[in-house]
Protein backbone atom coordinates (compact mmCIF):
# COMPACT_ATOMS: atom_id res chain seq x y z
CA UNK A 1 0.00 0.00 0.00
CA UNK A 2 1.09 3.47 -1.01
CA UNK A 3 1.55 5.62 1.88
CA UNK A 4 2.93 9.16 3.09
CA UNK A 5 4.59 10.44 6.02
CA UNK A 6 6.56 12.90 7.65
CA UNK A 7 9.52 13.14 9.88
CA UNK A 8 9.93 13.12 13.27
CA UNK A 9 8.37 9.86 13.48
CA UNK A 10 5.39 9.28 15.89
CA UNK A 11 5.22 6.44 17.49
CA UNK A 12 1.22 6.48 16.03
CA UNK A 13 2.95 6.50 12.82
CA UNK A 14 5.04 3.78 13.32
CA UNK A 15 2.66 1.55 14.32
CA UNK A 16 0.56 1.83 11.37
CA UNK A 17 3.09 1.30 9.05
CA UNK A 18 3.68 -2.85 7.57
CA UNK A 19 6.01 -4.67 5.85
CA UNK A 20 5.34 -4.62 2.11
CA UNK A 21 3.88 -0.23 2.51
CA UNK A 22 5.90 1.46 -0.36
CA UNK A 23 6.19 4.19 1.77
CA UNK A 24 7.19 8.39 0.59
CA UNK A 25 8.90 10.30 3.16
CA UNK A 26 9.00 13.95 3.39
CA UNK A 27 10.99 16.33 6.25
CA UNK A 28 14.28 16.07 7.90
CA UNK A 29 16.68 13.19 8.17
CA UNK A 30 20.31 12.73 8.63
CA UNK A 31 22.87 11.19 6.47
CA UNK A 32 25.42 8.71 8.21
CA UNK A 33 27.75 5.44 7.26
CA UNK A 34 29.96 3.13 8.63
CA UNK A 35 32.98 5.49 9.95
CA UNK A 36 30.29 8.12 11.17
CA UNK A 37 28.28 5.49 13.33
CA UNK A 38 32.01 4.10 14.66
CA UNK A 39 32.12 7.91 16.08
CA UNK A 40 28.66 8.29 17.27
CA UNK A 41 28.91 4.80 18.92
CA UNK A 42 31.64 5.05 20.71
CA UNK A 43 30.52 9.24 21.98
CA UNK A 44 27.85 7.51 23.24
CA UNK A 45 29.80 5.11 24.76
CA UNK A 46 31.95 7.51 26.76
CA UNK A 47 29.11 9.80 27.37
CA UNK A 48 29.86 12.62 25.64
CA UNK A 49 27.66 14.95 23.15
CA UNK A 50 26.95 14.14 19.74
CA UNK A 51 26.39 16.07 16.53
CA UNK A 52 22.63 15.05 16.33
CA UNK A 53 19.65 14.79 17.50
CA UNK A 54 18.72 11.22 17.36
CA UNK A 55 15.26 11.60 19.22
CA UNK A 56 12.38 10.36 16.27
CA UNK A 57 14.35 10.64 13.65
CA UNK A 58 15.47 8.81 10.77
CA UNK A 59 19.16 7.58 9.41
CA UNK A 60 19.93 7.33 6.04
CA UNK A 61 22.90 5.12 5.24
CA UNK A 62 24.39 6.91 2.38
CA UNK A 63 27.83 8.13 1.26
CA UNK A 64 26.79 10.35 -1.57
CA UNK A 65 29.11 11.17 -4.63
CA UNK A 66 30.19 15.07 -5.09
CA UNK A 67 27.97 17.69 -6.40
CA UNK A 68 28.27 19.46 -9.70
CA UNK A 69 27.85 23.32 -9.41
CA UNK A 70 24.55 23.86 -9.31
CA UNK A 71 23.11 20.48 -7.96
CA UNK A 72 21.56 19.67 -3.81
CA UNK A 73 23.86 16.68 -4.00
CA UNK A 74 25.23 13.90 -6.20
CA UNK A 75 24.44 10.39 -6.28
CA UNK A 76 22.01 9.12 -3.36
CA UNK A 77 21.76 5.32 -3.31
CA UNK A 78 21.46 3.39 -0.11
CA UNK A 79 24.53 1.34 1.06
CA UNK A 80 24.30 -2.01 2.76
CA UNK A 81 23.03 -1.99 6.40
CA UNK A 82 24.25 -4.92 7.68
CA UNK A 83 27.29 -2.75 8.61
CA UNK A 84 26.29 -0.78 10.89
CA UNK A 85 24.11 -3.90 12.64
CA UNK A 86 26.85 -3.88 14.96
CA UNK A 87 26.25 0.22 16.16
CA UNK A 88 22.42 0.26 15.91
CA UNK A 89 20.58 -1.16 19.01
CA UNK A 90 22.65 1.13 21.18
CA UNK A 91 21.56 3.85 18.19
CA UNK A 92 17.78 2.89 18.87
CA UNK A 93 17.91 2.59 22.45
CA UNK A 94 19.15 6.64 22.03
CA UNK A 95 16.22 7.75 20.49
CA UNK A 96 16.85 6.94 17.05
CA UNK A 97 13.46 5.72 15.49
CA UNK A 98 13.86 4.82 11.55
CA UNK A 99 16.56 4.03 9.38
CA UNK A 100 16.70 3.75 5.77
CA UNK A 101 19.32 1.26 3.90
CA UNK A 102 19.57 -1.85 1.66
CA UNK A 103 19.82 -5.69 2.64
CA UNK A 104 19.47 -7.77 6.03
CA UNK A 105 19.88 -6.96 9.57
CA UNK A 106 21.09 -9.37 12.42
CA UNK A 107 18.53 -10.45 15.13
CA UNK A 108 20.02 -8.40 17.64
CA UNK A 109 18.56 -5.30 15.04
CA UNK A 110 15.28 -6.62 14.67
CA UNK A 111 14.83 -7.32 18.25
CA UNK A 112 16.11 -3.34 18.93
CA UNK A 113 13.70 -2.59 16.61
CA UNK A 114 10.59 -4.48 18.11
CA UNK A 115 11.85 -3.05 22.12
CA UNK A 116 11.91 0.75 20.48
CA UNK A 117 8.83 0.76 18.29
CA UNK A 118 11.44 1.63 15.35
CA UNK A 119 11.29 0.58 11.84
CA UNK A 120 13.64 -0.28 9.25
CA UNK A 121 13.38 0.75 5.55
CA UNK A 122 14.95 0.18 2.13
CA UNK A 123 15.54 2.47 -0.60
CA UNK A 124 16.28 0.86 -3.96
CA UNK A 125 20.34 -0.24 -4.25
CA UNK A 126 21.51 1.72 -7.12
CA UNK A 127 18.72 4.26 -8.03
CA UNK A 128 20.99 7.42 -6.38
CA UNK A 129 20.59 9.41 -9.58
CA UNK A 130 16.74 9.22 -9.06
CA UNK A 131 17.11 9.16 -5.11
CA UNK A 132 19.41 12.58 -5.10
CA UNK A 133 16.13 14.29 -7.25
CA UNK A 134 13.95 13.78 -3.95
CA UNK A 135 16.91 15.29 -1.53
CA UNK A 136 15.71 19.32 -1.75
CA UNK A 137 18.69 20.34 0.60
CA UNK A 138 21.60 18.87 2.23
CA UNK A 139 24.26 20.38 4.46
CA UNK A 140 27.49 18.41 6.41
CA UNK A 141 26.54 18.96 10.00
CA UNK A 142 30.03 17.32 11.73
CA UNK A 143 32.75 15.09 10.39
CA UNK A 144 33.47 16.93 7.73
CA UNK A 145 36.98 15.44 7.45
CA UNK A 146 35.49 12.19 6.20
CA UNK A 147 34.31 13.29 3.27
CA UNK A 148 31.81 11.33 1.32
CA UNK A 149 31.38 10.13 5.12
CA UNK A 150 30.13 13.10 7.10
CA UNK A 151 27.21 13.42 8.62
CA UNK A 152 24.45 15.61 6.57
CA UNK A 153 21.28 16.70 7.40
CA UNK A 154 18.81 16.24 4.39
CA UNK A 155 15.65 17.72 3.59
CA UNK A 156 13.81 15.22 1.37
CA UNK A 157 10.68 15.59 -0.37
CA UNK A 158 8.50 12.21 -1.17
CA UNK A 159 11.66 10.38 -0.96
CA UNK A 160 10.30 6.59 -1.93
CA UNK A 161 11.31 3.64 0.45
CA UNK A 162 10.00 0.59 1.17
CA UNK A 163 9.23 -1.07 5.03
CA UNK A 164 11.19 -3.98 5.26
CA UNK A 165 11.32 -4.39 9.19
CA UNK A 166 8.33 -3.04 10.95
CA UNK A 167 7.57 -1.93 14.16
CA UNK A 168 6.17 -5.75 15.19
CA UNK A 169 9.04 -7.41 14.31
CA UNK A 170 8.02 -8.54 10.79
CA UNK A 171 10.76 -8.96 8.48
CA UNK A 172 9.74 -9.09 4.95
CA UNK A 173 13.13 -10.04 3.28
CA UNK A 174 12.34 -13.32 5.73
CA UNK A 175 8.74 -13.61 4.64
CA UNK A 176 9.61 -13.54 1.23
CA UNK A 177 12.56 -16.17 2.02
CA UNK A 178 10.21 -18.30 2.91
CA UNK A 179 7.17 -18.08 0.50
CA UNK A 180 9.63 -19.25 -2.12
CA UNK B 1 62.12 -6.01 -38.48
CA UNK B 2 58.45 -4.47 -38.27
CA UNK B 3 58.22 -1.53 -36.94
CA UNK B 4 56.90 -0.82 -33.48
CA UNK B 5 53.46 1.15 -32.90
CA UNK B 6 53.85 3.99 -30.72
CA UNK B 7 50.95 4.78 -28.40
CA UNK B 8 51.69 8.10 -26.38
CA UNK B 9 50.80 7.64 -22.55
CA UNK B 10 49.05 10.60 -22.97
CA UNK B 11 46.49 9.42 -24.90
CA UNK B 12 46.09 6.64 -22.66
CA UNK B 13 45.14 8.94 -20.17
CA UNK B 14 42.65 10.70 -21.74
CA UNK B 15 40.79 7.63 -22.46
CA UNK B 16 40.60 6.02 -19.44
CA UNK B 17 39.61 9.62 -17.65
CA UNK B 18 36.63 9.48 -20.10
CA UNK B 19 35.60 5.91 -20.07
CA UNK B 20 35.40 6.19 -16.09
CA UNK B 21 32.95 9.17 -16.39
CA UNK B 22 30.97 6.91 -18.97
CA UNK B 23 30.70 3.74 -17.06
CA UNK B 24 29.64 5.43 -14.32
CA UNK B 25 26.22 7.53 -15.80
CA UNK B 26 25.77 4.78 -18.67
CA UNK B 27 25.42 1.49 -18.80
CA UNK B 28 25.92 -0.96 -22.25
CA UNK B 29 23.09 -1.15 -24.19
CA UNK B 30 22.57 -4.87 -23.37
CA UNK B 31 22.39 -4.18 -19.66
CA UNK B 32 19.79 -1.72 -20.23
CA UNK B 33 17.26 -3.35 -22.22
CA UNK B 34 17.40 -6.33 -19.76
CA UNK B 35 16.63 -3.75 -16.92
CA UNK B 36 13.51 -2.41 -19.30
CA UNK B 37 12.72 -5.82 -20.54
CA UNK B 38 12.32 -7.03 -17.03
CA UNK B 39 10.30 -3.49 -15.62
CA UNK B 40 7.76 -4.74 -18.55
CA UNK B 41 7.35 -8.50 -17.76
CA UNK B 42 7.77 -8.38 -13.83
CA UNK B 43 4.60 -9.16 -12.51
CA UNK B 44 5.11 -8.63 -8.27
CA UNK B 45 3.91 -5.31 -7.92
CA UNK B 46 6.39 -4.34 -5.40
CA UNK B 47 9.45 -5.47 -7.90
CA UNK B 48 8.09 -3.96 -10.44
CA UNK B 49 8.36 -0.68 -9.08
CA UNK B 50 11.33 -1.85 -8.26
CA UNK B 51 12.46 -1.78 -11.91
CA UNK B 52 10.33 1.23 -12.46
CA UNK B 53 12.69 2.99 -10.45
CA UNK B 54 15.80 2.07 -11.91
CA UNK B 55 14.45 3.05 -15.58
CA UNK B 56 13.80 6.42 -14.41
CA UNK B 57 17.27 6.18 -13.03
CA UNK B 58 19.19 5.45 -16.37
CA UNK B 59 17.33 8.00 -17.83
CA UNK B 60 17.72 10.97 -15.62
CA UNK B 61 21.79 9.68 -14.63
CA UNK B 62 22.33 9.72 -18.53
CA UNK B 63 20.58 13.26 -19.36
CA UNK B 64 21.59 14.67 -16.20
CA UNK B 65 25.23 13.22 -15.93
CA UNK B 66 24.84 11.96 -11.98
CA UNK B 67 26.16 8.67 -11.22
CA UNK B 68 23.72 5.24 -11.46
CA UNK B 69 24.67 5.25 -8.45
CA UNK B 70 26.50 6.72 -5.36
CA UNK B 71 29.29 4.16 -5.38
CA UNK B 72 31.53 4.11 -8.14
CA UNK B 73 33.55 1.03 -7.41
CA UNK B 74 36.67 0.36 -7.29
CA UNK B 75 38.09 0.69 -11.20
CA UNK B 76 39.11 -2.81 -12.51
CA UNK B 77 40.90 -2.30 -15.68
CA UNK B 78 41.57 -4.78 -18.24
CA UNK B 79 44.05 -4.40 -21.15
CA UNK B 80 45.03 -6.12 -23.84
CA UNK B 81 48.51 -5.23 -24.79
CA UNK B 82 49.45 -5.70 -28.92
CA UNK B 83 53.37 -7.14 -28.59
CA UNK B 84 53.78 -4.61 -31.56
CA UNK B 85 53.41 -1.25 -29.27
CA UNK B 86 55.82 0.80 -27.86
CA UNK B 87 54.38 2.82 -25.38
CA UNK B 88 56.29 6.30 -25.08
CA UNK B 89 55.53 8.96 -22.41
CA UNK B 90 55.99 6.85 -18.95
CA UNK B 91 54.79 4.21 -17.35
CA UNK B 92 51.76 2.47 -18.39
CA UNK B 93 50.39 1.85 -14.93
CA UNK B 94 51.11 5.09 -13.88
CA UNK B 95 48.98 6.44 -17.18
CA UNK B 96 46.24 4.39 -16.06
CA UNK B 97 46.22 5.59 -12.46
CA UNK B 98 46.27 8.89 -13.83
CA UNK B 99 43.23 8.58 -16.11
CA UNK B 100 41.53 7.45 -13.36
CA UNK B 101 42.67 9.97 -10.80
CA UNK B 102 41.40 12.64 -13.74
CA UNK B 103 38.26 10.78 -14.74
CA UNK B 104 37.02 10.73 -10.53
CA UNK B 105 38.13 13.96 -9.63
CA UNK B 106 36.62 15.25 -12.94
CA UNK B 107 33.62 13.09 -13.27
CA UNK B 108 32.68 14.78 -9.40
CA UNK B 109 32.72 10.32 -9.10
CA UNK B 110 32.80 9.09 -5.24
CA UNK B 111 36.52 8.23 -4.22
CA UNK B 112 35.94 5.50 -2.31
CA UNK B 113 39.41 3.57 -2.33
CA UNK B 114 41.52 3.07 1.43
CA UNK B 115 45.63 3.26 1.00
CA UNK B 116 45.81 0.28 2.97
CA UNK B 117 43.44 -2.37 3.86
CA UNK B 118 44.17 -2.16 8.03
CA UNK B 119 45.29 1.60 8.46
CA UNK B 120 42.04 2.16 5.96
CA UNK B 121 42.71 6.34 4.77
CA UNK B 122 40.96 7.29 2.02
CA UNK B 123 43.39 7.75 -1.14
CA UNK B 124 41.06 10.93 -1.72
CA UNK B 125 41.30 9.96 -6.02
CA UNK B 126 40.02 6.72 -6.01
CA UNK B 127 43.59 4.92 -7.19
CA UNK B 128 45.40 2.60 -7.68
CA UNK B 129 42.50 0.80 -9.83
CA UNK B 130 43.29 -3.24 -10.35
CA UNK B 131 44.93 -3.45 -13.46
CA UNK B 132 45.11 -6.97 -15.46
CA UNK B 133 47.27 -7.36 -18.36
CA UNK B 134 47.00 -9.58 -21.76
CA UNK B 135 49.83 -9.39 -23.61
CA UNK B 136 48.54 -10.21 -27.28
CA UNK B 137 49.34 -10.32 -31.25
CA UNK B 138 49.03 -7.28 -32.98
CA UNK B 139 49.31 -3.27 -32.37
CA UNK B 140 46.77 -2.24 -30.77
CA UNK B 141 45.86 -1.58 -26.97
CA UNK B 142 42.36 -2.54 -26.02
CA UNK B 143 41.52 -1.40 -22.86
CA UNK B 144 38.22 -2.32 -20.65
CA UNK B 145 37.41 -0.04 -17.84
CA UNK B 146 34.92 -1.82 -15.47
CA UNK B 147 34.26 0.34 -11.70
CA UNK B 148 32.92 -2.72 -9.25
CA UNK B 149 30.80 -1.57 -6.72
CA UNK B 150 31.44 -3.21 -3.01
CA UNK B 151 28.12 -4.36 -1.92
CA UNK B 152 28.26 -7.02 -4.47
CA UNK B 153 31.75 -7.75 -4.60
CA UNK B 154 31.06 -8.57 -0.64
CA UNK B 155 28.94 -11.28 -1.91
CA UNK B 156 31.33 -13.01 -4.14
CA UNK B 157 32.90 -16.17 -2.97
CA UNK B 158 35.46 -18.79 -4.91
CA UNK B 159 34.65 -22.54 -3.78
CA UNK B 160 37.28 -25.31 -4.36
CA UNK B 161 35.33 -28.44 -5.40
CA UNK B 162 36.25 -31.58 -5.97
CA UNK B 163 36.06 -33.56 -9.53
CA UNK B 164 32.88 -35.65 -8.06
CA UNK B 165 31.28 -32.77 -7.35
CA UNK B 166 30.63 -31.77 -11.28
CA UNK B 167 27.91 -29.74 -12.69
CA UNK B 168 25.47 -30.50 -9.84
CA UNK B 169 28.38 -29.19 -7.16
CA UNK B 170 28.72 -26.16 -9.40
CA UNK B 171 25.05 -25.27 -9.47
CA UNK B 172 24.64 -25.79 -6.03
CA UNK B 173 27.64 -23.01 -5.39
CA UNK B 174 25.92 -20.67 -7.56
CA UNK B 175 22.07 -20.95 -6.41
CA UNK B 176 23.99 -20.88 -2.71
CA UNK B 177 25.98 -17.33 -3.72
CA UNK B 178 22.73 -15.83 -5.19
CA UNK B 179 20.71 -16.73 -2.04
CA UNK B 180 23.28 -15.77 0.39
CA UNK B 181 23.81 -12.59 -1.47
CA UNK B 182 20.09 -12.04 -1.83
CA UNK B 183 18.69 -8.23 -1.10
CA UNK B 184 22.31 -7.27 -0.32
CA UNK B 185 24.23 -6.97 -3.71
CA UNK B 186 20.97 -5.04 -5.15
CA UNK B 187 19.44 -7.11 -7.70
CA UNK B 188 18.41 -8.05 -10.23
CA UNK B 189 22.01 -8.89 -10.59
CA UNK B 190 24.68 -9.88 -13.05
CA UNK B 191 26.43 -13.47 -12.06
CA UNK B 192 30.15 -13.94 -13.65
CA UNK B 193 31.11 -17.69 -13.01
CA UNK B 194 34.40 -18.80 -13.38
CA UNK B 195 35.38 -22.45 -13.85
CA UNK B 196 38.56 -24.38 -13.66
CA UNK B 197 41.96 -22.88 -13.74
CA UNK B 198 43.40 -22.26 -10.12
CA UNK B 199 42.43 -20.24 -7.08
CA UNK B 200 43.28 -17.06 -8.99
CA UNK B 201 42.72 -17.56 -12.50
CA UNK B 202 39.17 -18.76 -11.56
CA UNK B 203 38.43 -15.27 -9.61
CA UNK B 204 39.71 -13.49 -12.57
CA UNK B 205 37.34 -15.63 -15.35
CA UNK B 206 34.34 -14.84 -13.25
CA UNK B 207 35.37 -10.56 -13.24
CA UNK B 208 36.05 -10.77 -16.61
CA UNK B 209 33.14 -12.77 -17.76
CA UNK B 210 30.93 -9.90 -16.41
CA UNK B 211 32.37 -7.89 -18.75
CA UNK B 212 30.69 -9.98 -21.64
CA UNK B 213 27.40 -9.07 -23.59
CA UNK B 214 24.57 -10.32 -21.60
CA UNK B 215 23.32 -11.30 -25.01
CA UNK B 216 26.45 -13.23 -25.72
CA UNK B 217 25.90 -17.19 -24.93
CA UNK B 218 29.69 -18.89 -23.99
CA UNK B 219 31.16 -20.82 -27.62
CA UNK B 220 31.03 -24.15 -25.83
CA UNK B 221 27.75 -26.00 -26.03
CA UNK B 222 27.79 -27.91 -22.22
CA UNK B 223 28.79 -24.25 -20.59
CA UNK B 224 25.85 -21.79 -22.99
CA UNK B 225 23.64 -24.97 -21.00
CA UNK B 226 24.63 -24.76 -17.61
CA UNK B 227 24.49 -20.50 -18.06
CA UNK B 228 20.77 -20.74 -19.38
CA UNK B 229 20.02 -23.81 -16.74
CA UNK B 230 21.51 -21.58 -14.00
CA UNK B 231 19.55 -18.38 -14.65
CA UNK B 232 16.63 -20.20 -15.06
CA UNK B 233 16.46 -21.49 -11.70
CA UNK B 234 18.17 -18.07 -10.18
CA UNK B 235 14.67 -16.69 -11.29
CA UNK B 236 12.97 -19.08 -9.66
CA UNK B 237 14.48 -18.31 -6.04
CA UNK B 238 11.73 -15.60 -5.83
CA UNK B 239 14.38 -13.00 -4.75
CA UNK B 240 13.41 -10.30 -7.13
CA UNK B 241 14.13 -6.65 -7.82
CA UNK B 242 15.69 -5.02 -4.39
CA UNK B 243 15.58 -8.51 -2.93
CA UNK B 244 11.53 -7.65 -2.30
CA UNK B 245 10.19 -10.64 -4.13
CA UNK B 246 9.75 -11.00 -8.11
CA UNK B 247 10.79 -13.09 -10.58
CA UNK B 248 13.43 -10.68 -11.80
CA UNK B 249 16.46 -11.97 -9.82
CA UNK B 250 19.30 -12.20 -12.40
CA UNK B 251 19.42 -10.32 -15.71
CA UNK B 252 22.41 -12.75 -16.84
CA UNK B 253 24.82 -15.87 -15.82
CA UNK B 254 28.12 -15.55 -18.08
CA UNK B 255 30.25 -18.38 -17.28
CA UNK B 256 34.24 -18.19 -18.71
CA UNK B 257 36.05 -21.52 -18.13
CA UNK B 258 39.63 -23.10 -18.34
CA UNK B 259 41.71 -26.18 -18.02
CA UNK B 260 42.21 -27.28 -14.40
CA UNK B 261 44.24 -29.81 -12.48
CA UNK B 262 43.44 -33.70 -12.41
CA UNK B 263 42.10 -33.24 -8.26
CA UNK B 264 40.25 -30.07 -8.65
CA UNK B 265 37.20 -27.89 -9.80
CA UNK B 266 37.58 -24.60 -8.47
CA UNK B 267 34.27 -22.00 -9.19
CA UNK B 268 34.51 -18.36 -8.75
CA UNK B 269 31.27 -16.72 -8.87
CA UNK B 270 31.70 -12.88 -8.95
CA UNK B 271 28.41 -11.53 -8.14
CA UNK B 272 27.67 -7.98 -9.82
CA UNK B 273 24.73 -5.88 -8.72
CA UNK B 274 22.42 -4.02 -12.15
CA UNK B 275 25.10 -1.53 -12.03
CA UNK B 276 27.13 -3.51 -14.34
CA UNK B 277 29.13 -1.12 -15.87
CA UNK B 278 32.16 -1.68 -18.43
CA UNK B 279 33.55 0.41 -21.11
CA UNK B 280 35.26 -1.20 -23.76
CA UNK B 281 38.05 1.50 -26.44
CA UNK B 282 40.89 0.14 -28.57
CA UNK B 283 43.58 2.50 -29.17
S1 LIG C 1 25.92 -3.10 -5.22
FE1 LIG C 1 25.85 -1.92 -7.12
S2 LIG C 1 23.87 -0.89 -7.15
FE2 LIG C 1 24.25 -1.61 -5.07
S3 LIG C 1 25.16 0.14 -4.04
FE3 LIG C 1 26.84 -1.11 -4.79
S4 LIG C 1 27.36 -0.33 -6.84
FE4 LIG C 1 25.36 0.50 -6.25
Amino acid sequence: MDKYISTPLTNEVIESLQVGDYVYITGLIYAARDAAHKRIFEAILEGKEIPLDLNNNIIYYLGPTPAREGQVIGSSGPTTSSRMDKYTPLLLDHGLKGMIGKGKRNQEVIEAIKKNKAIYFAATGGAGALLSKKIKKSKVIAYEDLGPEAIRELYVENFPVVVVIDSYGNNLYQIINQSS
Amino acid sequence: MRSMRIIHTEDIIKNIKEMCIEANVTLASDVEEKIIKASSEERVSLGKQILEQLCENLEIARNEFIPICQDTGMVVVFLKVGQNIYIQGGSLEEAVNEGIRQGYQQGYLRKSIVSDPIIRENSNDNTPGIIHYEIVSGDCLEITVAPKGFGSENMSQIYMLKPSDGVEGIKKAVIDTVKNAGPNACPPIVVGVGIGGNFEKCAYLAKKALTRNLNKRSHLEHIKRLELELLEEINQLGIGPGGLGGRTTALGVNIESFPTHIAGLPVAINICCHVNRHVTRSL
